[in-house]
């Protein structure tokens, strides 16, 4: 490997051939400051437009300075990252910036999660010695994700996530100059894009240019109406990160807390999606141990892989880019969905109260639930089986909103019927865990067997894409994960060239599952906490007592008192969905 | 098959269609339609199998490429200082006049759209002005009269 030498601040430093100067200074401890910067190690991804050059530095011997994002470290290089005229120029860079940007940090939505506003502080500015035009953007809102152009400093982490990772494409800068914005093609809204709501686009925003659609106000409308019962599920990857939002570190378990703090809220009955996703795992793990029974007798029809189907940005991307495959995935609802559907006949009739009258909220760690929450097919007579989706984030403000000392709660228990759950619901917050939920009870199912086993450590990982095959009792069922939409096009292009091997395939959107959603607190692009919050979630699994879904008692209940059998009729009826072809 | 499909694929076959090759097509889609339209872009977007956004954000950037519907002839004044210091408003009066268009505007017969440009580097002979490819040089009120004329007869 070829090695350069250069100094930094008067230090020296040997740095690999090709690295930056910004890696090269924070190698040795050196912090230059960036913002439109972004580096998410493990997916190998880095945007580094060199765009608003607050990170530049002075290069001895070189006349302009040097944005140390995008300069090659070169041998024999004197770099100095804090002269008075860098100083000066990055100070410059901000309040030009901050010229043409609405001064509503009072008000914003990403106020305090600001890098712009994190930035302007670090270099203590004061006073904005520019007066110029300022650009207007209409605003554009969708059911999940709203876009405040005006707030855009055209760092393009968006675009690096829409283009690079996710690969849908949707988002690019058009247009040129004081006019340029970041925008859909032909500057079309982005409900008739092929925008998949993943969120990820808000996820990495440094400013308040894109948010989620706020939702908090009429959650507490609806809490204060007496004639409404009000009860809320919440998602699996909420509670390992939630904490993050009141100073708790990284991967801190709050499930006792969250549920403490949602009864202080006013909600009647607190249940957990985990419930939900017990039932899921029964309905879609009948549905692969009959197409896979089908298939190993020889029916040529059966389709196979069968791919999992509770990620609504998943459904939406296949439905968009993938209108052939849409027989393959799984037909069953997400759990939200399902429990939006159980929640509003079972348990509606259980406690006597009218649909109308039930209020189904739910947290989740994502901003696409917004939009499948509000998708036709999961309403009856015009009223949604989930009213409102609120993200992790919303959460939080609701909790310091009503005063709530988060941290000082004591632990408390979600409510029965729909609060109990196993490790296997846990486990669909992270990369890998829908899939091995689904082993824990297909294996059972299949071979008629107890496991010998409960962890598939073989299924576990941050990898984009993995794969494993398990021994279902002598015959090999292959497994394929993909977490991150660019991934996943990977395994859906082999399944349209015919050279899949797998009989079932996980897709999340997000990188890292649920725990990285577009709902979650923001984690600036550092994988380390989203590694912490998978192991949250894995152990809140470790210390279940039951953790296969087909042993939660109360899932066996709903079946014999409701359902029936998994793919009943009334299960098709209220799990089961269709997908449409949205090409 | 619209004839811009297959112009498109024609295009590709010829440049290729990798990333860097999208700049060629969108040019020779200017040259034989004047203007890029929703539907060329979703169809370059498609040949080339890139988002329609990246196609669109190209096409905006460069002000030759246009993406709203032009007349036969795209006038181009050039609006820069030495232009503008040597009569530009002049011409651009004495067209807007003739023409009984602004700038931004298409006649109504389709005919002619004007616009102002950058420079195009004929400082040593302003005013100048572009129609389609031709340039124009020296320009006054006079002479522009006279060279449109001569478009108007031309059509």
């Amino acid at each position: 490997m070829e090695m350069v030498n250069l100094i930094i601040d008067h230090k020296p430093v040997v740095v690999r051939k090709g690295s930056t100067v910004l890696e090269a200074a924070s190698g040795i401890g050196i912090d230059i400051p960036t913002l439109c910067y972004m580096k998410l190690d493990d997916m190998n991804i880095e945007n580094k437009p060199g765009g608003c050059r607050v990170c530049v530095v002075e290069v001895k011997g070189r006349r302009n300075l040097a944005p140390a994002c995008c300069t090659e470290a070169s041998e024999g290089m004197e770099i100095s990252t804090h002269t008075i005229r860098v100083v000066n120029a990055r100070r410059t860079v901000v309040e030009l910036i901050l010229s043409d940007h609405p001064a509503e940090c009072l008000i914003c939505a990403k106020s305090g999660n600001c890098d712009l506003q994190n930035m302007a502080n670090h270099l203590g500015i004061r006073k904005i010695h520019y007066q110029g035009e300022h650009s207007v953007y209409r605003e554009d809102t969708s059911p999940a994700i709203i876009r405040e152009i005006n707030k855009c400093i055209m760092c393009r982490r968006c675009e690096t996530m829409c283009n690079d990772v996710q690969t849908i494409g949707v988002l690019s800068a058009v247009n040129r100059g004081f006019q340029a914005v970041v925008s859909p093609a032909f500057e079309m809204n982005l409900d008739h894009s092929v925008c998949t709501y993943c969120g990820q686009c808000v996820a990495v925003c440094p400013t308040g240019a894109l948010t989620e659609v706020d939702e908090t106000g009429a959650v507490i409308r609806a809490l204060s109406d007496p004639s409404k019962t009000v009860i809320v599920q919440t998602a699996p990857a909420v509670r390992a990160a939630l904490g993050e939002e009141f100073g708790m570190p990284a991967g801190t378990l709050v499930t006792g807390k969250m549920v403490a703090a949602l009864r202080r809220l006013g909600f009647d009955y607190v249940f957990d999606t985990d419930f939900a996703a017990d039932l899921t795992i029964l309905e879609e793990g009948t549905e692969l141990l009959n197409r896979l029974s089908a298939f190993m007798a020889g029916d040529q029809q059966v389709k196979l892989p069968i791919l999992t189907s509770c990620c609504p940005a998943w459904v939406k991307f296949f439905e968009h880019h993938f209108p052939e495959l849409k027989d393959i995935p799984s037909t069953a609802r997400s759990p939200q969905q399902m429990f939006g559907s159980i929640a509003k006949t079972y348990f509606a009739d259980k406690i006597g109260v009218k649909r109308e009258n039930l209020v189904v909220v739910s947290i989740m760690p994502c901003l696409a639930k917004k939009y499948e929450s509000s998708r036709p097919e999961f309403s009856v007579n015009g009223n949604p089986d989930v009213d409102f989706a609120l993200s992790t984030r919303e959460l939080a403000h609701l909790i310091n909103l009503s005063n709530i000392d988060f941290k000082s709660l004591q632990n408390e228990d979600f409510d029965a019927p729909m609060g109990e759950s196993t490790g296997a619901g846990v486990i669909f917050g992270t990369t890998g865990g829908v899939i091995e939920a689904a082993v824990r009870t297909a294996y059972e199912i299949f071979t008629g067997k107890q496991l010998p086993r409960l962890d598939f450590e073989e299924l576990r990982g941050m990898d984009g894409l993995r794969k494993a095959t398990i021994d279902f009792n002598g015959t090999p069922i292959n497994i394929g994960i993909a977490h991150g939409l660019g991934n996943a096009r990977k395994l859906l292009e082999e399944i349209q060239a015919g050279t899949s091997e797998f009989h079932a395939i996980e897709i999340m959107s997000c990188p890292g599952g649920c725990i990285g959603g577009g709902g979650q607190p923001y984690h600036h692009g550092d994988s380390e906490i989203l590694k912490k919050r998978q192991r949250a979630i894995y152990s809140e699994d470790q210390n279940k007592t039951i953790r296969k879904s087909h042993e939660n008692p109360y899932i066996t209940k709903l079946y014999e008192e409701f359902l029936g059998a998994p793919l009943s009729e009334k299960s098709h009826h209220l799990l089961h969905t269709k997908y449409f072809d949205r090409s | 098959m619209y004839p811009v499909s297959e112009l498109i694929k024609n295009l590709a076959d010829q440049h290729g269609r990798d990333r860097h090759n999208l700049l060629p097509i969108l040019q020779g889609v200017v040259e034989q339609e004047k203007y890029l339209s929703e539907y060329s872009m979703i169809e370059i977007a498609r040949e080339l199998d890139l988002p329609a956004s990246e196609v669109f954000g190209t096409a905006t950037f460069y002000s030759f490429l246009e993406y709203k519907k032009m007349g036969k002839y795209i006038i181009r004044i050039c609006k820069t200082i030495t232009c503008s210091m040597k009569g530009k408003n002049q011409i651009l009066l004495a067209i807007e006049d003739m023409l009984k268009i602004n700038v931004g505007g298409t006649t109504p017969d389709g005919n002619f759209s004007l616009l102002q440009s950058n420079c195009l580097g004929f400082c040593h002979k302003a005013p100048a002005m572009l129609i389609n490819n031709e340039v124009y040089t020296d320009l006054t009120a006079e002479k522009v009269r006279e060279i449109l004329s001569a478009y108007l007869k031309k059509k």
